[in-house]
């Protein structure tokens, strides 16, 4: 049997607080803000556009010059106190290396979005509403990112509920409006849950800011129900399974380009949250035992969410349920913190960072696709191959991401989890992985065979629009995904400096392992 | 004899109970949002009574939690409302 050992709670490593206030961190917040306001008042496309392609651009720019101080410098976080209030009463900014990884994901990702979409709508009417919303979107996502105080949070999490129902609704059909109804439902009680939690911790422990907060949990009662019921809360907006029933509707009826930032950025700001009360704020209050169910939940959804996607026939249903299964894997690895929370650390970043890029590339090249043929029907999309190579090729690629096959950043994400399960000597999930890889290239095979073979029997219909590949913007996430496939050094770094919780470099890690004999047998690792 | 923190500690639970169980039991929409206020209301109550938990000072904090949490929810009901009056609006044209 596993030794279980309770974990201490993640050391995101010294504090460091700047001399000067660090008067970039908010920019952070600002900035995505600035330009949702400038979106919202000029209420021209063109204007809107270019905004949104430079302030895009600066985002980047800004959260990968974030990432690098933070890789460079091994004193760990960045803290900026907003208005010069210290913690108990002020809200306090935190970035350390996690933050920083997903800040420069969102921005990279919401970027290719924005590229996708000046070139997606045909309603300019939908179009205007969508630009301010997209950008409210990011402000929230980046806010839950960087704020360390859990009421904020809570706010952070609301703005983002509420753009994200409103961008499902900008389509104005009765199955996207009936989808946006019952997500927000689900949202709202999902963070009224959330708040209910916050209640009772600051009922207790009388703070708010999450590093005090850390410090003085202890496991008891109240605290164990208040790790519930925000660990119910956030579950209802991630969508782990049963209750993932809102998703599958909400993130196929909307828009592609709002489908690709539900299912690859908004599911993960929720999961973040989950995740920093699970192994930071509430660890002492985690269980073991509590953790083995959601994994054994989100194993369920591994199996249930590549089944469904495997039977239904659409199009972008199916890319929404291979949504619900590979959030599976984010807590199928949640008891495996529990046995070497250094490598499921790395795992866990690896996979959101991965599944994002693939996911959002995917849901855009089947925008595409259904934009040109005029529907969504698989069984009428034989041979489309031919007549749409490049969204083909993108979806391809992020289906062997999905899949975990090399050379794409979900092979190493893959790669990194059954490590970090066989080194818990947890290995029961090695099964689950590796037969979640089977059944996701079981759903993605069956559209792709039918892509590449132009039926006999039914002849191959025309397109309706014609072929209109502008795919610059998951192309940018496609090329990323074969990146990091190769390059995971990378990414694995910036998260080493930030938390501190990497020893060195992680194959340094696995090196000694390997000397101690602690590894058995060392499969290639070309792609580390 | 009750005092009076425990008092509205007693009267959030229940409300919130009363909210969740409404939510998940009614099918009518505005009879969900408005299970969803009350849950909302409830969760405020809590936090009011927090603020006198601690004997002698009253604490200013959970007023101001309070205070954003009900922009929020009326942010959000009105979301909804605005959702659930254009579906109607749709169904009817449908069914003329």
């Amino acid at each position: 049997m596993t030794e279980v050992l309770p974990v201490e709670g993640f050391n995101f490593g010294p504090i460091l607080i700047a001399q000067q206030p660090f008067s970039a961190l908010p920019w952070v917040v600002m900035l995505p803000l600035i330009a949702a306001l400038l979106c919202f008042t000029l209420y021209n496309i063109k204007a809107q556009r270019v905004i949104s392609l430079l302030l895009g651009i600066g985002q980047m720019l800004l959260t990968v010059w974030l990432a690098s101080i933070i890789a460079e410098d091994a004193a760990s976080s960045v803290v900026h106190q907003l208005g010069g209030w210290p913690a108990p009463l002020g809200i306090v900014l935190t970035l350390n290396g996690f933050s920083a990884l997903l800040l420069v994901m969102a921005a990279v990702i919401g970027f290719a979005i924005t590229v996708y979409s000046c070139r997606y709508f045909t309603s300019s009417e939908q179009e205007r509403k969508f630009w301010p919303l997209f950008w409210l979107l990011l402000v929230a996502l980046n806010g839950i990112f960087i704020s360390s105080d859990i009421f904020n949070l809570y706010v952070m999490l609301e703005i983002l509920g509420l753009s994200a129902v409103s961008l499902v609704a900008i389509q104005a059909q009765r199955g996207a409006l009936q989808a946006a109804l019952q997500y927000l439902l689900v949202g709202l009680c999902g963070s009224l849950l959330y708040l209910f939690g916050v209640a009772l911790l600051y009922r207790t422990y009388g703070v708010l800011d999450i590093n005090l907060l850390s410090k003085v949990v202890i496991a008891e009662p109240v605290s164990q129900l208040a790790l519930t019921v925000i660990t119910l809360g956030l579950l209802l907006k991630t969508a782990l399974f049963p209750l993932h029933f809102w998703l599958p509707s909400a993130h196929s009826n909307a828009p592609a380009p709002v489908s690709a930032a539900l299912s690859g950025l908004v599911i993960k700001g929720s999961f973040y949250l989950l995740f920093v009360f699970w192994f930071k704020i509430l660890s002492p209050a985690a269980t073991f035992a509590g953790a083995t169910f959601l994994g054994v939940l989100g194993a369920i959804a591994i199996v249930w969410g590549s089944v469904k996607a495997f039977n239904t026939p659409r199009l972008k249903l199916v890319v929404a349920y291979s949504t619900v299964a590979q959030l599976g894997y984010l807590f199928v690895l949640f008891p495996l913190f529990f046995g070497r929370p250094d490598l499921a650390m790395g795992a866990v970043a690896y996979f959101i960072v991965a599944h994002a890029c693939a996911k959002a590339a995917m849901f855009m090249a089947a925008g595409s696709i259904q934009k040109a043929a005029g529907h969504d029907d698989i069984a009428r999309m034989s041979g489309i191959a031919s007549k749409m190579p490049l969204s083909i090729f993108i979806f391809a690629i992020a289906g062997a991401s999905l899949i975990g096959l090399p050379p794409t950043g979900g092979f190493i994400a893959k790669w990194l989890m059954l490590t970090s399960a066989i080194e818990s000597q947890q290995w029961w999930w090695v099964l689950v992985m590796l037969a979640g890889g089977l059944l996701a290239a079981a759903y993605l095979f069956r559209i792709l065979n039918l892509a590449f073979t132009s039926g006999q029997d039914v002849p191959s219909e025309p397109l309706k629009n014609g072929p209109r590949e502008r795919l610059w913007g998951p192309l940018i996430l496609v090329t990323i995904t074969i990146f990091i496939g190769f390059n995971a050094m990378w990414v694995l770094e910036l998260l080493n400096a930030g938390t501190g919780v990497f020893a060195l470099q992680p194959t340094d890690g696995l090196m000694t392992e390997l000397a101690n004999g602690s590894v058995n047998t060392a499969p290639s690792k070309e792609g580390l | 004899m009750m005092s009076q923190v425990e008092l509205y500690t007693f009267c959030a639970v229940i409300l919130l109970g009363m909210g969740m169980t409404g939510l998940i039991l009614n099918q009518h929409i505005i009879r969900k949002i408005i299970a969803l206020n009350i849950m909302g209301i409830g969760i405020f109550m809590l936090l009011i009574s927090t603020a006198g938990v601690h004997s002698g000072a009253i604490d200013p904090v959970p007023h101001a939690m309070v205070l954003t949490g009900i922009v929020v929810a009326v942010a959000g009901s009105a979301l909804a409302l605005n959702l659930a009056a254009r579906l109607k609006d749709m169904t009817e044209q449908a069914d003329d």
